[in-house]
């Protein structure tokens, strides 16, 4: 990618309002709340900005290449347990998980550098598996990276030298992810993952999305070009994963399995998969949905009724739905930018568009 | 000493290698039509082993009646899972589909949480299933001659069905190239149906088997009959009928052989293992040992 021209490029009225845009609702948002000052609220708000960053890198891939990336979240898994044995004390590491390595017991970094450490680890093992399977779509593609998932889940569970195996990893000390790193780092990702869409290499992975043989003969490296974003992607899920297991301070391999990919696959598709505005809108949209409906469950609980694990059922009911009637999500697939705002109040499309103003001019006369 | 341990291992080989068979069938049976992974099978296999445990349980039927009425609850829910989910994505994207497959599976698993209990419960077993059966010299469960009969019965039932009626013909012109067969004049919707109820008729079957073993029915109970299944039929490969078969019984042979070889303290990452040779079978041979007729686009 040539920097200086993709910097011409950005032409700030039209493509970068996105970007402009989705920071100013998150970060609005986010000062919001924070005068509020409601713990419960805030908490909601820091879960929910990690499952943005979570579902903006599971957008980069899927979104852009097609794949459905079933190990997506076997990512956010290693990068959580990875960041969490970077961050903490030799000497805490040797009280909670006496099992572990002694070599990773020494390991030591301070919170940032640990985050960082962290989503390295996830790009490396994405690095090192990736490249044979990146030939492979459609149904093979998609039962491979679901195996790729069982893989890794296996090997998290069960590996109690690294990971505390089937046993709860606690990370002990306090809660090092704030309110205002996740905004931050959201607003980064969203940036990221926005100028990788518009890039050249992104053009190239969305052509191979949507011709596969129009693509290779234009000479698109296929493997290549979704190596590198499904790598970028992984790395964006290990940060997010480090970022919540810093939150959470407990975790263990099944927080990463299918339920948890069910959610970031929920939203993504009921955003709309093809853009990042559909990514962050869905994510909006079930993160509401989804505290709204506990809401009505404890509700439910205190009157005697047990109703656990149905929002669940009311977020697939309507993702199925979403799927239906409208593949494309909320979005439809389009980013919001400006002129998608001016096309939606009626006065603005009034100025813009020349022939209905002259017949109505015509009309008057 | 020597052959009684191989009579052992072969009869553990056989008779799980007939369920996860007869499992990885039921997966195929979908694929070959609609390139559907069907996610939501596990659960239909879950629909059967509740259904056994509520008979059993609460009513005093005959056996024979309880099966018949577990495999039909199995159908029901397959057909009834085509009807509503997954019908409306005719000719539409496999990831839709894929992704509908994955909802229907977690909107099955809330709701055997919600309805009946997030533990397991006991489900009885007919005293037969666990009567000793001496032979070559070594007892085991009669349970395990009748899985690899009647797997063998339901194979040969299959086969005629698929290769001497109207409806098998159409079922494999369909499944080879689904707009051909259509322009032959093979309805469409009937022969989806028609995988479904096969697949939940396996699945039915499946589920006594299941439950047999390991005695119990609870809502995530059809993950791993599910992942089995999906190894078998990729090992054996996806397009092709006899190859789900042999995949079943190779995966059993491979699992069996982990199990005695790998030492203990690996024996927790067989699936892992498992898992590594399904990626490395898509990478290197993703036709599978039986080559079937390997086509890139869905139609349906």
């Amino acid at each position: 990618m040539n920097m200086k021209d993709f910097i011409k490029d950005l032409d700030f009225s039209r493509k970068s309002s996105t970007v402009v845009f989705l920071i100013a609702i998150l970060v609005l948002i986010g000062a919001f709340i924070w005068w509020l000052n409601i713990p419960f609220i805030e908490d909601i708000f820091t879960n929910g900005t990690i499952m943005l960053i979570m579902v903006l890198g599971f957008q980069l891939f899927m979104g852009n290449s097609g794949i459905l990336n079933w190990s997506y979240v076997g990512y956010v898994g290693i990068g959580a347990f990875a960041s969490a044995i970077f961050s903490m004390t030799p000497a805490l590491k040797a009280l909670q998980i006496p099992t572990m390595y002694p070599f990773l017991i020494s390991l030591h970094l301070p919170f940032p550098l640990a985050l960082i450490a962290g989503a390295l680890v996830a790009m490396i093992v994405a690095a090192l598996v990736a490249w044979p399977l990146m030939r492979l779509s459609d149904s093979v593609g998609a039962i491979t990276q679901f195996a790729l998932l069982i893989v890794i889940n296996v090997l998290l569970s069960q590996w109690s030298q690294v990971t505390n195996g089937p046993r709860t990893f606690t990370l002990g000390g306090t809660r090092l992810t704030s309110f205002w790193l996740v905004l931050g780092v959201a607003v980064l990702v969203i940036i990221l993952v926005y100028c990788y869409k518009e890039s050249s290499l992104g053009l190239k992975l969305r052509a191979t999305r949507d011709d596969r043989y129009a693509a290779r003969s234009s000479g698109i490296n296929f493997v290549a070009v979704r190596y590198v974003a499904y790598v970028a992607s992984a790395g964006i899920g290990g940060l997010a994963g480090g970022l919540y297991s810093h939150y959470i301070l407990s975790i263990t391999a099944a927080s990463f399995y299918l339920n948890e990919l069910f959610l970031l696959l929920s939203m993504l598709v009921i955003g709309g998969s093809m853009s990042v505005s559909g990514a962050f809108f869905g994510t909006l949209l079930v993160t509401l949905l989804r505290q709204g409906l506990r809401q009505v469950e404890l509700f439910l609980y205190k009157t005697g009724f047990e109703a656990s694990g149905s929002a669940e059922i009311v977020v697939a009911i309507i993702l199925i739905a979403f799927l239906i009637w409208r593949p494309n999500g909320i979005t439809g697939g389009r980013e919001l930018t400006w002129q998608s705002i001016k096309r939606m109040l009626p006065i603005a499309s009034e100025k813009k568009d020349p022939i209905s103003n002259n017949l109505k001019k015509e009309e008057k006369a | 000493m020597n052959a009684q341990i191989f009579f052992e291992f072969a009869i553990n080989v056989l008779s799980m290698g007939s369920l996860y068979a007869l499992i990885a069938l039921g997966l195929v049976f979908v694929f070959g039509i609609c390139k559907l992974i069907n996610f939501a099978y596990g659960e239909f296999i879950t629909v059967g082993a509740y259904v056994l445990y509520f008979l059993g349980v609460f009513t005093s039927l005959p056996w024979p009646l309880v099966f018949l009425i577990g495999i039909l609850s199995s159908v029901a829910v397959g057909y009834l899972s085509e009807l509503v989910a997954f019908r409306p994505f005719r000719g539409r994207s496999l990831d839709a589909l894929l992704v509908t497959s994955f909802a229907v599976s977690v909107i099955l698993q809330r709701l055997f949480q919600l309805g009946i209990s997030p533990r397991s419960k006991a489900v009885p077993v007919p005293a037969f299933f666990n009567m000793n059966i001496e032979l070559f010299g070594l007892t085991t469960p009669l349970r395990n001659l009748l899985i690899i009969a009647i797997t063998v019965v339901l194979l040969l039932i299959l086969t005629v069905i698929m290769k001497y009626t109207v409806l098998g013909v159409a079922m494999r012109g369909a499944s080879e190239n689904f707009v051909t067969a259509r322009l032959m004049g093979v309805p469409a919707n009937l022969v989806i149906s028609v995988a479904f109820i096969i697949s939940g008729f396996l699945a039915g079957v499946v589920a006594i088997f299941w439950t047999a073993r390991t005695g119990s029915a609870e809502p995530l109970m059809g993950m791993s009959p599910l992942l089995i299944g999906f190894i078998a039929v990729v090992i054996g490969g996806m397009h092709s009928l006899p190859g789900a078969v042999v995949g079943g019984y190779v995966y059993a042979l491979i699992a069996n052989i982990l199990s005695l070889t790998l030492p203990t303290s690996l024996l927790s990452f067989r699936d892992a293992v498992m898992f590594a040779i399904v990626i490395a079978f898509l990478v290197l041979k993703p036709e599978g040992l039986l080559r079937g007729n390997y086509q890139e686009e869905r139609v349906g």
